[in-house]
């Protein structure tokens, strides 16, 4: 027996069928229709932001901490087109979001009619896909495949753009939620070819010099804990890409930090000498290989990844195997078992003492002497204070890389941060979402007073729906990662990057009715994050007053290789970059 | 090298652009493109024609099958297979070169569609290669217009491109 519902009840129902908690959006004409049929429901909550953006970026966030769909519901026209930063963020991060986004009657579309934009069209290029809905009678259907879409295989964004007469309260349908979907044009692999593993395995019981190079894939999959095992009982060094922190612990002596652009000496040096590389659900972007020439000349490479696209893109691997990252490595994990331990255990002492020389170099080593706050110094603070069990949301910049340097995250879908896209502006409306997602956790946003600036009006969402993050605002008065490349690049021509006429920050956030601090010197810092984290229910901006000229260290410039960073050079005692 | 990749996409509103969309907005090249419905109403086929080293073909059928549209591809380069491509062309007629412009399309199996008192119409298929030979044939006359489907293409024998 099915109920007559009007589109708008439709989505609706769709949203509540589908497990949905949480939606975050932006009233409009083309969505009123919508919008009653949420005024009369409370299984959905809806969080009305201040800018689409951040309704893309909060729903983009709380799917990132739970691993459950982010539900956006904007207007047409520029209501849709305010989500397109942040469906383009959540698309370069393979984030599962559903988008659902108003337009003006079927009648009038391809007219310049009022607030009229084609959403498919302007969103094509930066969804995993998506629908234009024609008929009231397939919404359900649409809804479902969205959802389907958006969570299986590589996750990604899609939008379901529905005209205004489509949600009309006078026409009402049957409504039935599909429990299930069936598209023959769409079946994401599972199980990785066995011969493929097979010849994985041997290669990787071969290794003399051998890296496990795990990546974000490893958090959309849900693997981190096979990731675990596997490492452990290989007993490898293992690097991470900024979008993978915490699928393996970073506490872990087996962990030797980042690679990449601001990855660590010894990550990218051991990328550089190995001999066989498995790259487990990272895509080998060009912020982690750097120079592809140079890319690891002497390595064999596995690459496990769900989408056959990542495989090869960019770099030739020698055994690709497409499938869902924990299955194949509980199908490596047999297959070793079954092969006996065939280790060289010899080669991987000496192995692991030569990483332990390349990480004497001490390359995230800053000056803990300074009269002036170090951004890493604040980071590591919080960290102390927050007993590494915060979830960490960033902005775009150097705090961000300071984040993911500093603070070693243990376990996954706590490190939440626009990687692909670095879209400034992420880090608030993310914190409201993972806040919102996990109202129990303390939430910090790293951010600068750039990116900051970018979303600020998510102070206001946060006072309506109460949600107390503290903002840890790393403000070094520059665009700092802009300044830092017109410093190494430009001769130090800082072309607009210089922040003029910054607000009180301080009397900005009590403007929104919250707390804010500013804290100028070094043994300020720690009393200041316990004060704020003491505060369980009020958001804090904490606008800590950083040494202007800091950098990120290690870097690898553009157009160089893994073996050829620029380190620190500590006051008197310059780094041997010949070491290796 | 030249790649015929031909494509079973849903029959859907959309499904056109989101593969041209990707190859402007990746930076492959498209030599022709030609696209039509099915015995089966729900399916398109379409026959793509490119050019590029392996790898970028390899990247543009990994792409492609991504696209949630399409749901099979072949790059029929790697097969056997049948290639052929409409082609209609004008030609301005002297009465001196009537008789030699008849004879030339006679040659190539093309057929003389449309007589003005100074123009023929040559109605011609076959591969694109032919077309391109009948074209250089020809062009020592005056061509009016030349409208060219694009290549399509099947596999021979059992190879087939089906659900
Ligand atoms: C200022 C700045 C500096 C940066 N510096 C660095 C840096 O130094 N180092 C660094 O690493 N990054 C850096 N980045 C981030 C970089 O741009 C990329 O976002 C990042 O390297 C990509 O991470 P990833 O390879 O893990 O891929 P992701 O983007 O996380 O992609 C995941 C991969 O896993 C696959 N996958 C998804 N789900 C599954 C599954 N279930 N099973 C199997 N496979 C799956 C996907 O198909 C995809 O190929 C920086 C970004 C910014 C903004
Ligand atoms: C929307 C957007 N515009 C521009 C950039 C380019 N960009 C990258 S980092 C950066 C500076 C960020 O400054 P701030 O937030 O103060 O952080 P800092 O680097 O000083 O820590 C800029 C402009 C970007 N990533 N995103
Ligand atoms: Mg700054």
């Amino acid at each position: 027996m099915s109920v007559e519902l009007s589109g708008g009840q439709i989505v609706v129902r769709c949203l509540k069928d589908e497990g949905v908690e949480l939606l975050f959006g932006y009233p409009g004409g083309a969505v009123l229709h919508l919008y009653d049929a949420i005024f009369q429901q409370d299984d959905v909550q809806h969080i009305l932001v201040r800018h689409e953006q951040a309704a893309t970026h909060a729903a983009d966030a709380y799917a990132r901490a739970t691993g459950k769909p982010g539900v956006v519901l904007v207007t047409s026209g520029p209501g849709a087109t305010n989500a397109v930063t942040g469906i383009a963020t959540a698309y370069m991060d393979s984030i599962p979001l559903v988008v659902i986004s108003g337009q003006v009657p079927s009648a009038v579309i391809g007219s310049d009619a009022f607030q009229e934009v084609d959403m498919v069209g302007i969103t094509r290029p930066c969804v995993k896909h998506n629908f234009l809905v024609n008929n009231v009678a397939d919404i359900a259907e649409t809804m479902k495949k969205a959802f389907h879409v958006a969570t299986t295989g590589r996750p990604g964004p899609v939008v379901v753009d529905i005209p205004k007469d489509i949600t009309d309260p006078k026409i009402k349908v049957p409504y039935v939620y599909p429990e299930s979907v069936n598209m023959r044009s769409y079946e994401p692999p599972r199980e990785g070819d066995q011969r493929q593993v097979q010849k994985a395995v041997d290669l990787l019981l071969s290794a003399k010099r051998p890296m496990i190079y795990s990546g974000g894939g490893v958090v959309l999959g849900e693997a981190s804990e096979e990731l675990r095992t596997f490492s452990r009982q290989l007993g490898y060094p293992v690097t991470s890409t900024l979008m993978g922190l915490g699928a393996f612990p970073a506490t872990d002596s087996q962990f030797i930090g980042m690679l990449g652009m601001h990855g660590t000496y010894e990550s990218n040096m051991g990328m550089h000498e190995s001999d066989v590389i498995i790259a487990i659900g990272s895509r080998f972007d060009d912020r982690v290989t750097g120079k592809l020439a140079d890319f690891c000349p002497y390595a064999k490479i596995i690459h496990i990844d769900i989408d056959p696209a990542s495989i090869a893109k960019t770099v030739k691997v020698d055994v690709p195997i497409v499938g869902e990252v924990g299955i194949v490595l509980k199908q490596l994990m047999a297959e070793i078992n079954v092969n006996g331990s065939r280790i060289d255990t010899e080669a991987l002492a000496a192995w692991w003492d030569q990483i332990k020389e390349w990480q004497s170099v001490n390359c995230l080593e800053y000056d803990r002497e300074s009269e002036l706050i170090k951004p890493q110094y604040a980071v590591e603070q919080l960290y102390k204070v927050t007993a590494g069990n915060a979830f960490i949301t960033s902005d775009v910049g150097q705090h961000q890389m300071y984040a993911a340097q500093f603070y070693p995250f243990d376990e996954p879908r706590r490190w939440i941060n626009s990687g692909g896209l670095g879209t400034m502006g992420f880090g608030l409306p993310a914190a409201i979402g993972v806040k919102l997602a996990h109202p129990d956790a303390d939430v910090a946003c790293i951010t600068g007073e750039a990116s900051i600036q970018m979303c600020i009006q998510e102070l206001s969402t946060a006072q309506q729906y109460q949600t107390p993050v503290k903002i840890i605002n790393l403000n070094n008065r520059y665009m700092g990662m802009v300044r830092q490349w017109q410093e190494f690049s430009y001769q130090g021509r800082y072309s607009h990057s210089y922040l003029e006429a910054l607000p009180d920050f301080v009397k900005l956030a009590e403007a929104y009715g919250h707390v804010g601090m500013r804290i100028e010197k070094p043994e300020d810092v720690t009393p200041a994050l316990e004060e704020a984290f003491a505060m369980k229910d009020r958001t804090v901006f904490l606008d800590i007053i950083t040494d202007q000229k800091e950098n990120v260290y290690p870097m690898i410039e553009a157009g160089k290789g893994h073996h050829d960073m620029r380190l620190r050079v500590a006051s008197g005692t310059p780094i041997d970059r010949e070491l290796a | 090298m030249r790649h015929i990749i031909s494509i079973l996409i849903e029959n859907e509103s959309g499904a056109l652009s989101r593969v041209a969309g990707l190859f402007s907005a990746r930076g492959y090249n498209i030599e022709s493109l030609t696209v039509a419905p099915t015995d089966d109403v729900t399916l398109s086929r379409m026959t793509l024609v490119t050019r590029g080293s392996d790898d970028v073909i390899e990247q543009i059928v990994k792409q492609l099958n991504k696209l949630i549209d399409v749901v099979k591809l072949t790059d029929l380069a790697d097969v056997v297979h049948v290639e052929r491509e409409l082609m209609l062309i004008k030609v301005r007629t002297e009465p001196s070169s009537r008789a030699e412009i008849k004879r030339m399309a006679d040659i190539f199996r093309g057929k003389v569609i449309d007589v003005t008192s100074n123009s023929y119409m040559v109605e011609m298929t076959g591969s694109s290669d032919k077309l391109d030979a009948f074209v250089a044939a020809i062009s020592t006359h005056h061509i009016i217009e030349i409208v060219r489907t694009g290549a399509t293409g099947l596999p021979r024998g059992s190879g087939s491109l089906i659900l």
